[in-house]
């Protein structure tokens, strides 16, 4: 059993931070240099947290599997950014940002987290905009903020559609400075393919250079891994095709406890799929619901007719049906669930049958469609050139997709795993969000951790680790990582089979998004296990990979990460089946409110909501890796809740 | 200075270079047509203006060595350029690009190359005076007498003389038109270089560039296109022609090496003085 | 619909690359072209020769991955898309399709499709940046950004560092990117300080990647997936040209305890 040591410091919530900041230890100035640190990953936790590590005085080794640090996954979020900056005066804060955040995850996350995160949100948009962030301005030169994802203050920054393109540009503008002035080496097309652990602590990586094919080792005093999220189990999804969750599986192997890995958020306006060629799935900004209106036909037989010539009283706005106040801006994991419900009730539209229409027929006539087009021209353009439609004249159609991982490998109050040494951040670990995150926090969250909770906690660490002591790359642990690495290499090139490692893939996600998609019950959970113990001997039987090691092979990089996802969606099946509740993005289909309840009966709630179970599930599932074969031992880290009562998430 | 040659070595500072030499050389060309479209008016009018520069050795040296100096940095900036350029992309594409240039930017070298045969012509033409290039025979021989009872070049008739030769006019025309191919590039561009551009400025600085060129081109060609046509001086010169049969300079005429000797080929060259462009 | 690919085929940069033709499958017109090739792929795997090569990552237009020349031009026959946001139904069932990597010696290729763009980055080392430590800068608010520097700032930032403008260009030079990146910092006041350093300083190593320069032919401008204008490579000319006139910093004499 690993010991689960949270390490939230004592006292009030608002000066947790504060006083464990103080109580940390330091390094002295002249000995930073002397302590290596590798970030694994350079998206906006990684850049971030590498540069401000290597201003500190850190000597810190970058590695990122792209060509440039800059095209990390973060590039693609379009909304925003939130922070509790209180700009446009209506009544946010700290307090606030904080308790949404809370409540947003469905209360399973750790309260001092993300009090923390809330806490820091602002300095966030201080550093950005230093660095050259064009966040989107008013007349007066100030910044603009909107609102997001259904909150009710407005907290957002943005930069246009981009902003996690133009955040990510900005912590890579300081990852090169760092790197310009030697604080940092940066190594790209280098993907980390296991971790290193030297009498229990994290101390180093293997690495294989994605051109050359090279494996190297590198040592150090710590690892940092930031490499986003596993939402690619799922093959069809809204991640970059090359998101994988391999650097953070293989430190799960080794030790590292994965966190609540069923939390993954399904995102409620992507375009729908369209065939079985299908390589990703796109998302459209959230922002669209703000003046779109979500409905799908009243009768079956109307799925297939032209959505004009459906009367209004055929229509069926079930969002605004549903949750008065919120209606269209209902959270995320609501509103994909009602699009779920409805088709499955058979009333889906397009080829599939899986899509409902997000309509802006309404927002035209009373704006006009010079507005429409000012606001959310692009995404229209977007919508266009993948379906051939033209949104002004016809209703979209969306459909959920997976979007975001909450789960992530365990982490204490430091961003520190179970294993010593071992720091995750950003999306790779589970720390914030709960059950479920809330718009424009994936950035907040990101950039939280990497300039301004990772280079104050990990001196901490370091503090107990003796200077220019790690251990050498010739030590027996590197050695036995690099033989695993180069084994299951071989393997898969020596393997005879005949199928394609994305053919898998495709399966596996099929599988998946069946079993433990956006519902999830105890049978069909089981089916899944099974079934991907199936497909995973199945796939060490019959996988062909092309190539050859020593040279650039995608093949081979895809076999590797596919072989991973097997393993993880496996787990990910097993965390849905043991948390006999629902909560945030995590619905069983067993513990859901009906009419009888009373909390429907007061108007709380809808017949349908996911139904916690506070007294049996407020804890964080940290699963352990427990040797090949053998079920994972199940470790939990209870939820304390110092501030806020837990209560029933209601939307209403 | 150090900066200023690193400067002028960058990729940038060339066409800096580029775009500087190209707007004197502009400006010569308007000086250059103004002057010679007196072609248009009596024969004495450029006769005189002819012998009025040739009384001002220093000043035509002047501005000779200096369009020599400007040519020659527009030159070999271009050639470092387009050396360099070219070793930018060591393997070719398959298919040839088809998109967003206009084509006259893709024919500056070329444009540029044509025009620079034509100059050594045109100065071998009308400066240098060399018989035996342009078809009609010495034209150091055409004297006249100017208004101040003067002897001077017969510049009016060695001009319509020369270009009633059709494929003198025709080389002419067809240099006018490069030249026109290279302003309407050039001029839009050397604002480019030098930075003076913006989303209100790019407009504008299109119908210049095109405006500019369009100008030039028909004040140069009509002058060829007018001879040719015998729209002007074809009595003049029917006049003047006798006065290449009888040779009052003698044996001068074959002496290509005096023709070339600079004091000689300046004070006999009268239109062409500044010809380079 | 079925189309013919002629696709470059190259092993490694050591080694002679050759074109090589294959038939795809039956294909969806509503399939982006690198799904194509994933079916492509597949099927060649399946048959056991070795699949294309080609870089592609967030499939949404936005991280700059993808390349390919495509039938002559980067990013396809489409304005203002990369080529993950091309799509098949702007090609005709039959169609010879020519795909070719981006073609600069900046940009060595590393395996048929794939070439090595980090010559960006290291442009991007020499200057890409405003000096500011974490923790350090002012309220977000303290400085007033003129909306419409901010919105000119924001047309430059969003440069996906694709290298189309490389490729596209006859000169295969890195004008338009260098331009966005320079104008982008230079057009904001927190980018005031190192303004002219950093234009110098980016060009230098422009120049030592060896890339060639601008003939204004505006092929860049075509190709961009962002659309950036050539009116940035103006602004960087004009940055570059004030430098020069500025010179070169005064040196500090002596230095402290």
């Amino acid at each position: 059993m690993a010991t689960l040591n949270s390490n939230v410091p004592v006292g009030p919530l608002a000066q947790k931070w504060e006083k464990h900041k103080f109580s940390n230890k330091l390094i002295n100035p002249a000995n930073k240099r002397k302590y290596k640190i590798i970030v694994v990953g350079a998206g906006l936790a990684g850049s971030s947290a590498a540069a401000s590590l290597a201003e500190l005085g850190y000597e810190v080794h970058n590695f990122v599997f792209h060509d440039s640090p800059r095209r990390a996954h973060s590039v693609a979020a379009q909304g925003g950014i939130n922070a509790a900056k209180n700009y446009q005066n209506d009544n946010d804060s700290v307090y606030r940002l904080f308790y949404d955040t809370i409540k947003g995850g469905d209360f399973r996350s750790r309260e001092a987290n993300v009090y923390r995160l809330a806490e820091v949100s602002a300095n966030i948009i201080d550093q950005c905009v230093a660095q050259g962030v064009p966040f989107a301005r008013e007349y007066g030169g100030l910044l603009d903020n909107r609102s997001f994802g259904g909150a009710q203050v407005s907290r957002t920054f943005y930069a246009r559609g981009q902003t996690g393109q133009q955040l990510l540009l900005g912590a890579y503008s300081a990852l090169c400075r760092n790197i310009a002035n030697g604080g940092v080496k940066s190594y790209t097309h280098s993907e980390m393919l296991d971790l290193v652990v030297v009498d229990g602590h994290a101390k180093g990586i293997i690495v294989r250079n994605l051109q050359s094919g090279e494996i190297s080792r590198h040592n150090a005093d710590a690892v940092v891994l930031a490499t986003g999220g596993y939402g690619n189990v799922f093959n069809l999804s809204t991640y970059a095709r090359g998101s994988n969750a391999t650097a953070i599986w293989r430190a799960y192997k080794r030790g590292a406890c994965f966190g609540n890995p069923c939390y993954t958020q399904i995102h409620p306006t992507c375009i729908p799929v369209s065939g079985d060629y299908q390589s990703k799935l796109t998302l459209m900004s959230e922002s669209l619901r703000n003046d779109g209106r979500i409905w799908v036909p009243k009768k079956k037989e109307d799925c297939r007719r032209n959505p004009a010539e459906i009367p209004e009283a055929d229509r069926d706005y079930y969002l605004e049906r549903l949750y008065g106040a919120f209606g269209n801006l209902a959270p995320r994991d609501i509103a994909s669930r009602a699009a779920k419900t409805v088709c499955d009730e058979g009333r889906g539209v397009g080829e599939t049958g899986l899509g409902v229409y997000l309509d802006f027929s309404d927002a035209i006539q009373r704006l006009g469609e010079g507005k429409i087009r000012e606001r959310y021209g692009n995404l229209f353009a977007m919508y266009h050139e993948i379906t051939n439609e033209d949104a002004y004249r016809t209703p979209m159609r969306i459909y959920p997709a997976v979007h975001y991982t909450m789960g992530g490998l365990w982490v204490d109050y430091n961003l520190m795993s179970n294993l010593p040494g071992l720091f995750v951040l950003g999306e790779a670990n589970f720390s914030d969000h709960g059950a479920n995150r809330l718009g424009a926090s994936a950035l907040m969250q990101g950039l939280a951790d990497g300039y301004f909770v990772l280079p104050a906690t990990i001196s901490g660490y370091l503090a107990t680790q003796k200077p220019d002591k790690r251990p050498g790359t010739d030590h027996d642990s590197f050695q036995q990582a690099e033989e695993n690495v180069q084994g299951v290499t071989r393997r898969l090139l020596g393997n005879k089979g005949t199928r394609t490692p994305a053919s898998f893939h495709k399966q596996l996600g099929k599988l998946l998004w069946e079993h433990c998609g956006m519902a999830r019950n105890k049978a069909g959970l089981e089916k899944g296990i099974q079934l991907i113990g199936e497909l995973r001997a199945d796939y060490w039987k019959n996988v062909k990979v092309a190539g050859e090691a020593g040279e650039w092979n995608q093949s081979l990089e895809l076999a590797g990460r596919v072989a991973d996802f097997l393993e993880l969606g496996e787990l990910l099946c097993r965390d849905a089946l043991h948390r006999e509740e629902s909560c945030g993005g995590h619905f069983r289909e067993e513990y859901q409110y009906t009419k009888n309840d009373a909390e429907v009966q007061q108007g709380l709630v809808n017949p349908g909501d996911v139904k916690r179970r506070d007294d049996q599930f407020a804890y964080v599932a940290a699963w352990e890796y427990a040797g090949e074969g053998k079920p994972p031992v199940l470790n939990k880290e209870p939820l304390v809740y110092e501030e806020v009562k837990m209560s029933t998430r209601s939307y209403k | 200075m150090n900066s200023m040659i690193s400067f002028f070595k960058s990729s940038l500072g060339k066409k800096y270079l580029m775009a500087v030499t190209g707007i004197l050389l502009f400006l010569f060309l308007i000086g250059h047509l103004i002057g010679n479209l007196q072609i248009f008016g009596p024969p004495e009018l450029i006769n005189q203006y002819a012998h009025f520069l040739h009384s001002k050795p220093l000043l035509v040296w002047g501005a000779r060595l200096g369009l020599l100096l400007i040519v020659g940095i527009h030159i070999s900036t271009a050639a470092q350029l387009t050396r360099e350029n070219r070793q930018a992309r060591p393997v070719a594409y398959a298919v040839p690009p088809v998109y967003g240039s206009s084509w006259q930017s893709r024919y500056m070298l070329v444009s540029g190359l044509v025009i620079l045969a034509f100059i050594v012509y045109h100065l071998a033409h009308f400066t240098a005076l060399l018989p035996g290039i342009n078809g009609v025979g010495d034209f150091r021989r055409l004297e006249t007498t100017l208004p101040g009872g003067e002897k001077g070049r017969d510049v009016y008739a060695m001009v319509v003389l020369g270009f009633q030769v059709w494929w003198v006019a025709l080389f002419y025309l067809v240099a006018q038109g490069l030249l026109f191919v290279h302003l309407g590039h050039g001029l839009a561009s050397m604002f480019q270089s030098l930075g003076f551009r913006n989303h209100v400025w790019a407009p504008r600085i299109a119908w210049f560039a095109r405006g500019a060129s369009t100008a030039l081109l028909i004040g140069y060609a009509a002058i060829p296109a007018a001879i040719y046509l015998r729209l002007i001086g074809a009595s003049h010169a029917e006049k003047a022609k006798h006065q290449l049969a009888v040779s009052p300079a003698g044996p001068r005429m074959f002496s290509i090496q005096t023709a070339l000797s600079p004091l000689e080929a300046d004070l006999s060259a009268e239109t062409g003085k500044e010809a380079a462009k | 619909m079925k189309v013919t690919l002629k696709v470059w085929r190259q092993k490694n940069r050591h080694t002679p690359g050759h074109f090589a033709s294959y038939q795809t499958p039956q294909l969806n017109p509503n399939m982006s072209f690198l799904e194509m090739l994933d079916v492509v792929n597949e099927d060649l795997a399946s048959r056991g020769e070795e699949p294309i090569a080609f870089d592609h990552d967030c499939r949404e237009g936005i991280c700059g991955t993808c390349s390919l020349v495509i039938n002559g031009k980067p990013h396809g026959p489409h304005r203002g898309v990369a080529t993950c946001q091309t799509y098949l139904r702007s090609f005709k069932d039959g169609d010879e399709i020519i795909v070719e990597p981006f073609r600069a010696r900046a940009f060595p290729l590393v395996k048929d499709l794939v070439v090595d763009r980090q010559a960006f980055d290291r442009i991007q080392h020499a200057g890409g940046f405003i000096t500011v430590r974490t923790g350090s800068p002012p309220d977000a608010n303290a400085i007033p950004v003129p909306k419409e520097s901010a919105d000119l700032a924001m047309d430059a930032a969003q440069c996906i560092g694709c290298g189309a403008c490389v490729a596209a260009c006859k000169n295969a030079s890195a004008m338009l990117f260098v331009a966005a990146k320079v104008s982008h910092l230079g057009l904001l006041p927190q980018g005031q300080p190192e303004r002219y350093r950093r234009v110098q300083a980016m060009v230098k190593q422009m120049d030592a990647e060896g890339f060639g320069a601008c003939t204004v032919t505006g092929s860049c401008e075509a190709v961009c997936p962002k659309e950036i204008t050539l009116d940035f490579i103006a602004r960087m000319n004009r940055d570059y040209g004030v430098a020069l006139l500025r010179g070169a910093p005064k040196k500090i004499a002596g230095g402290g305890a």
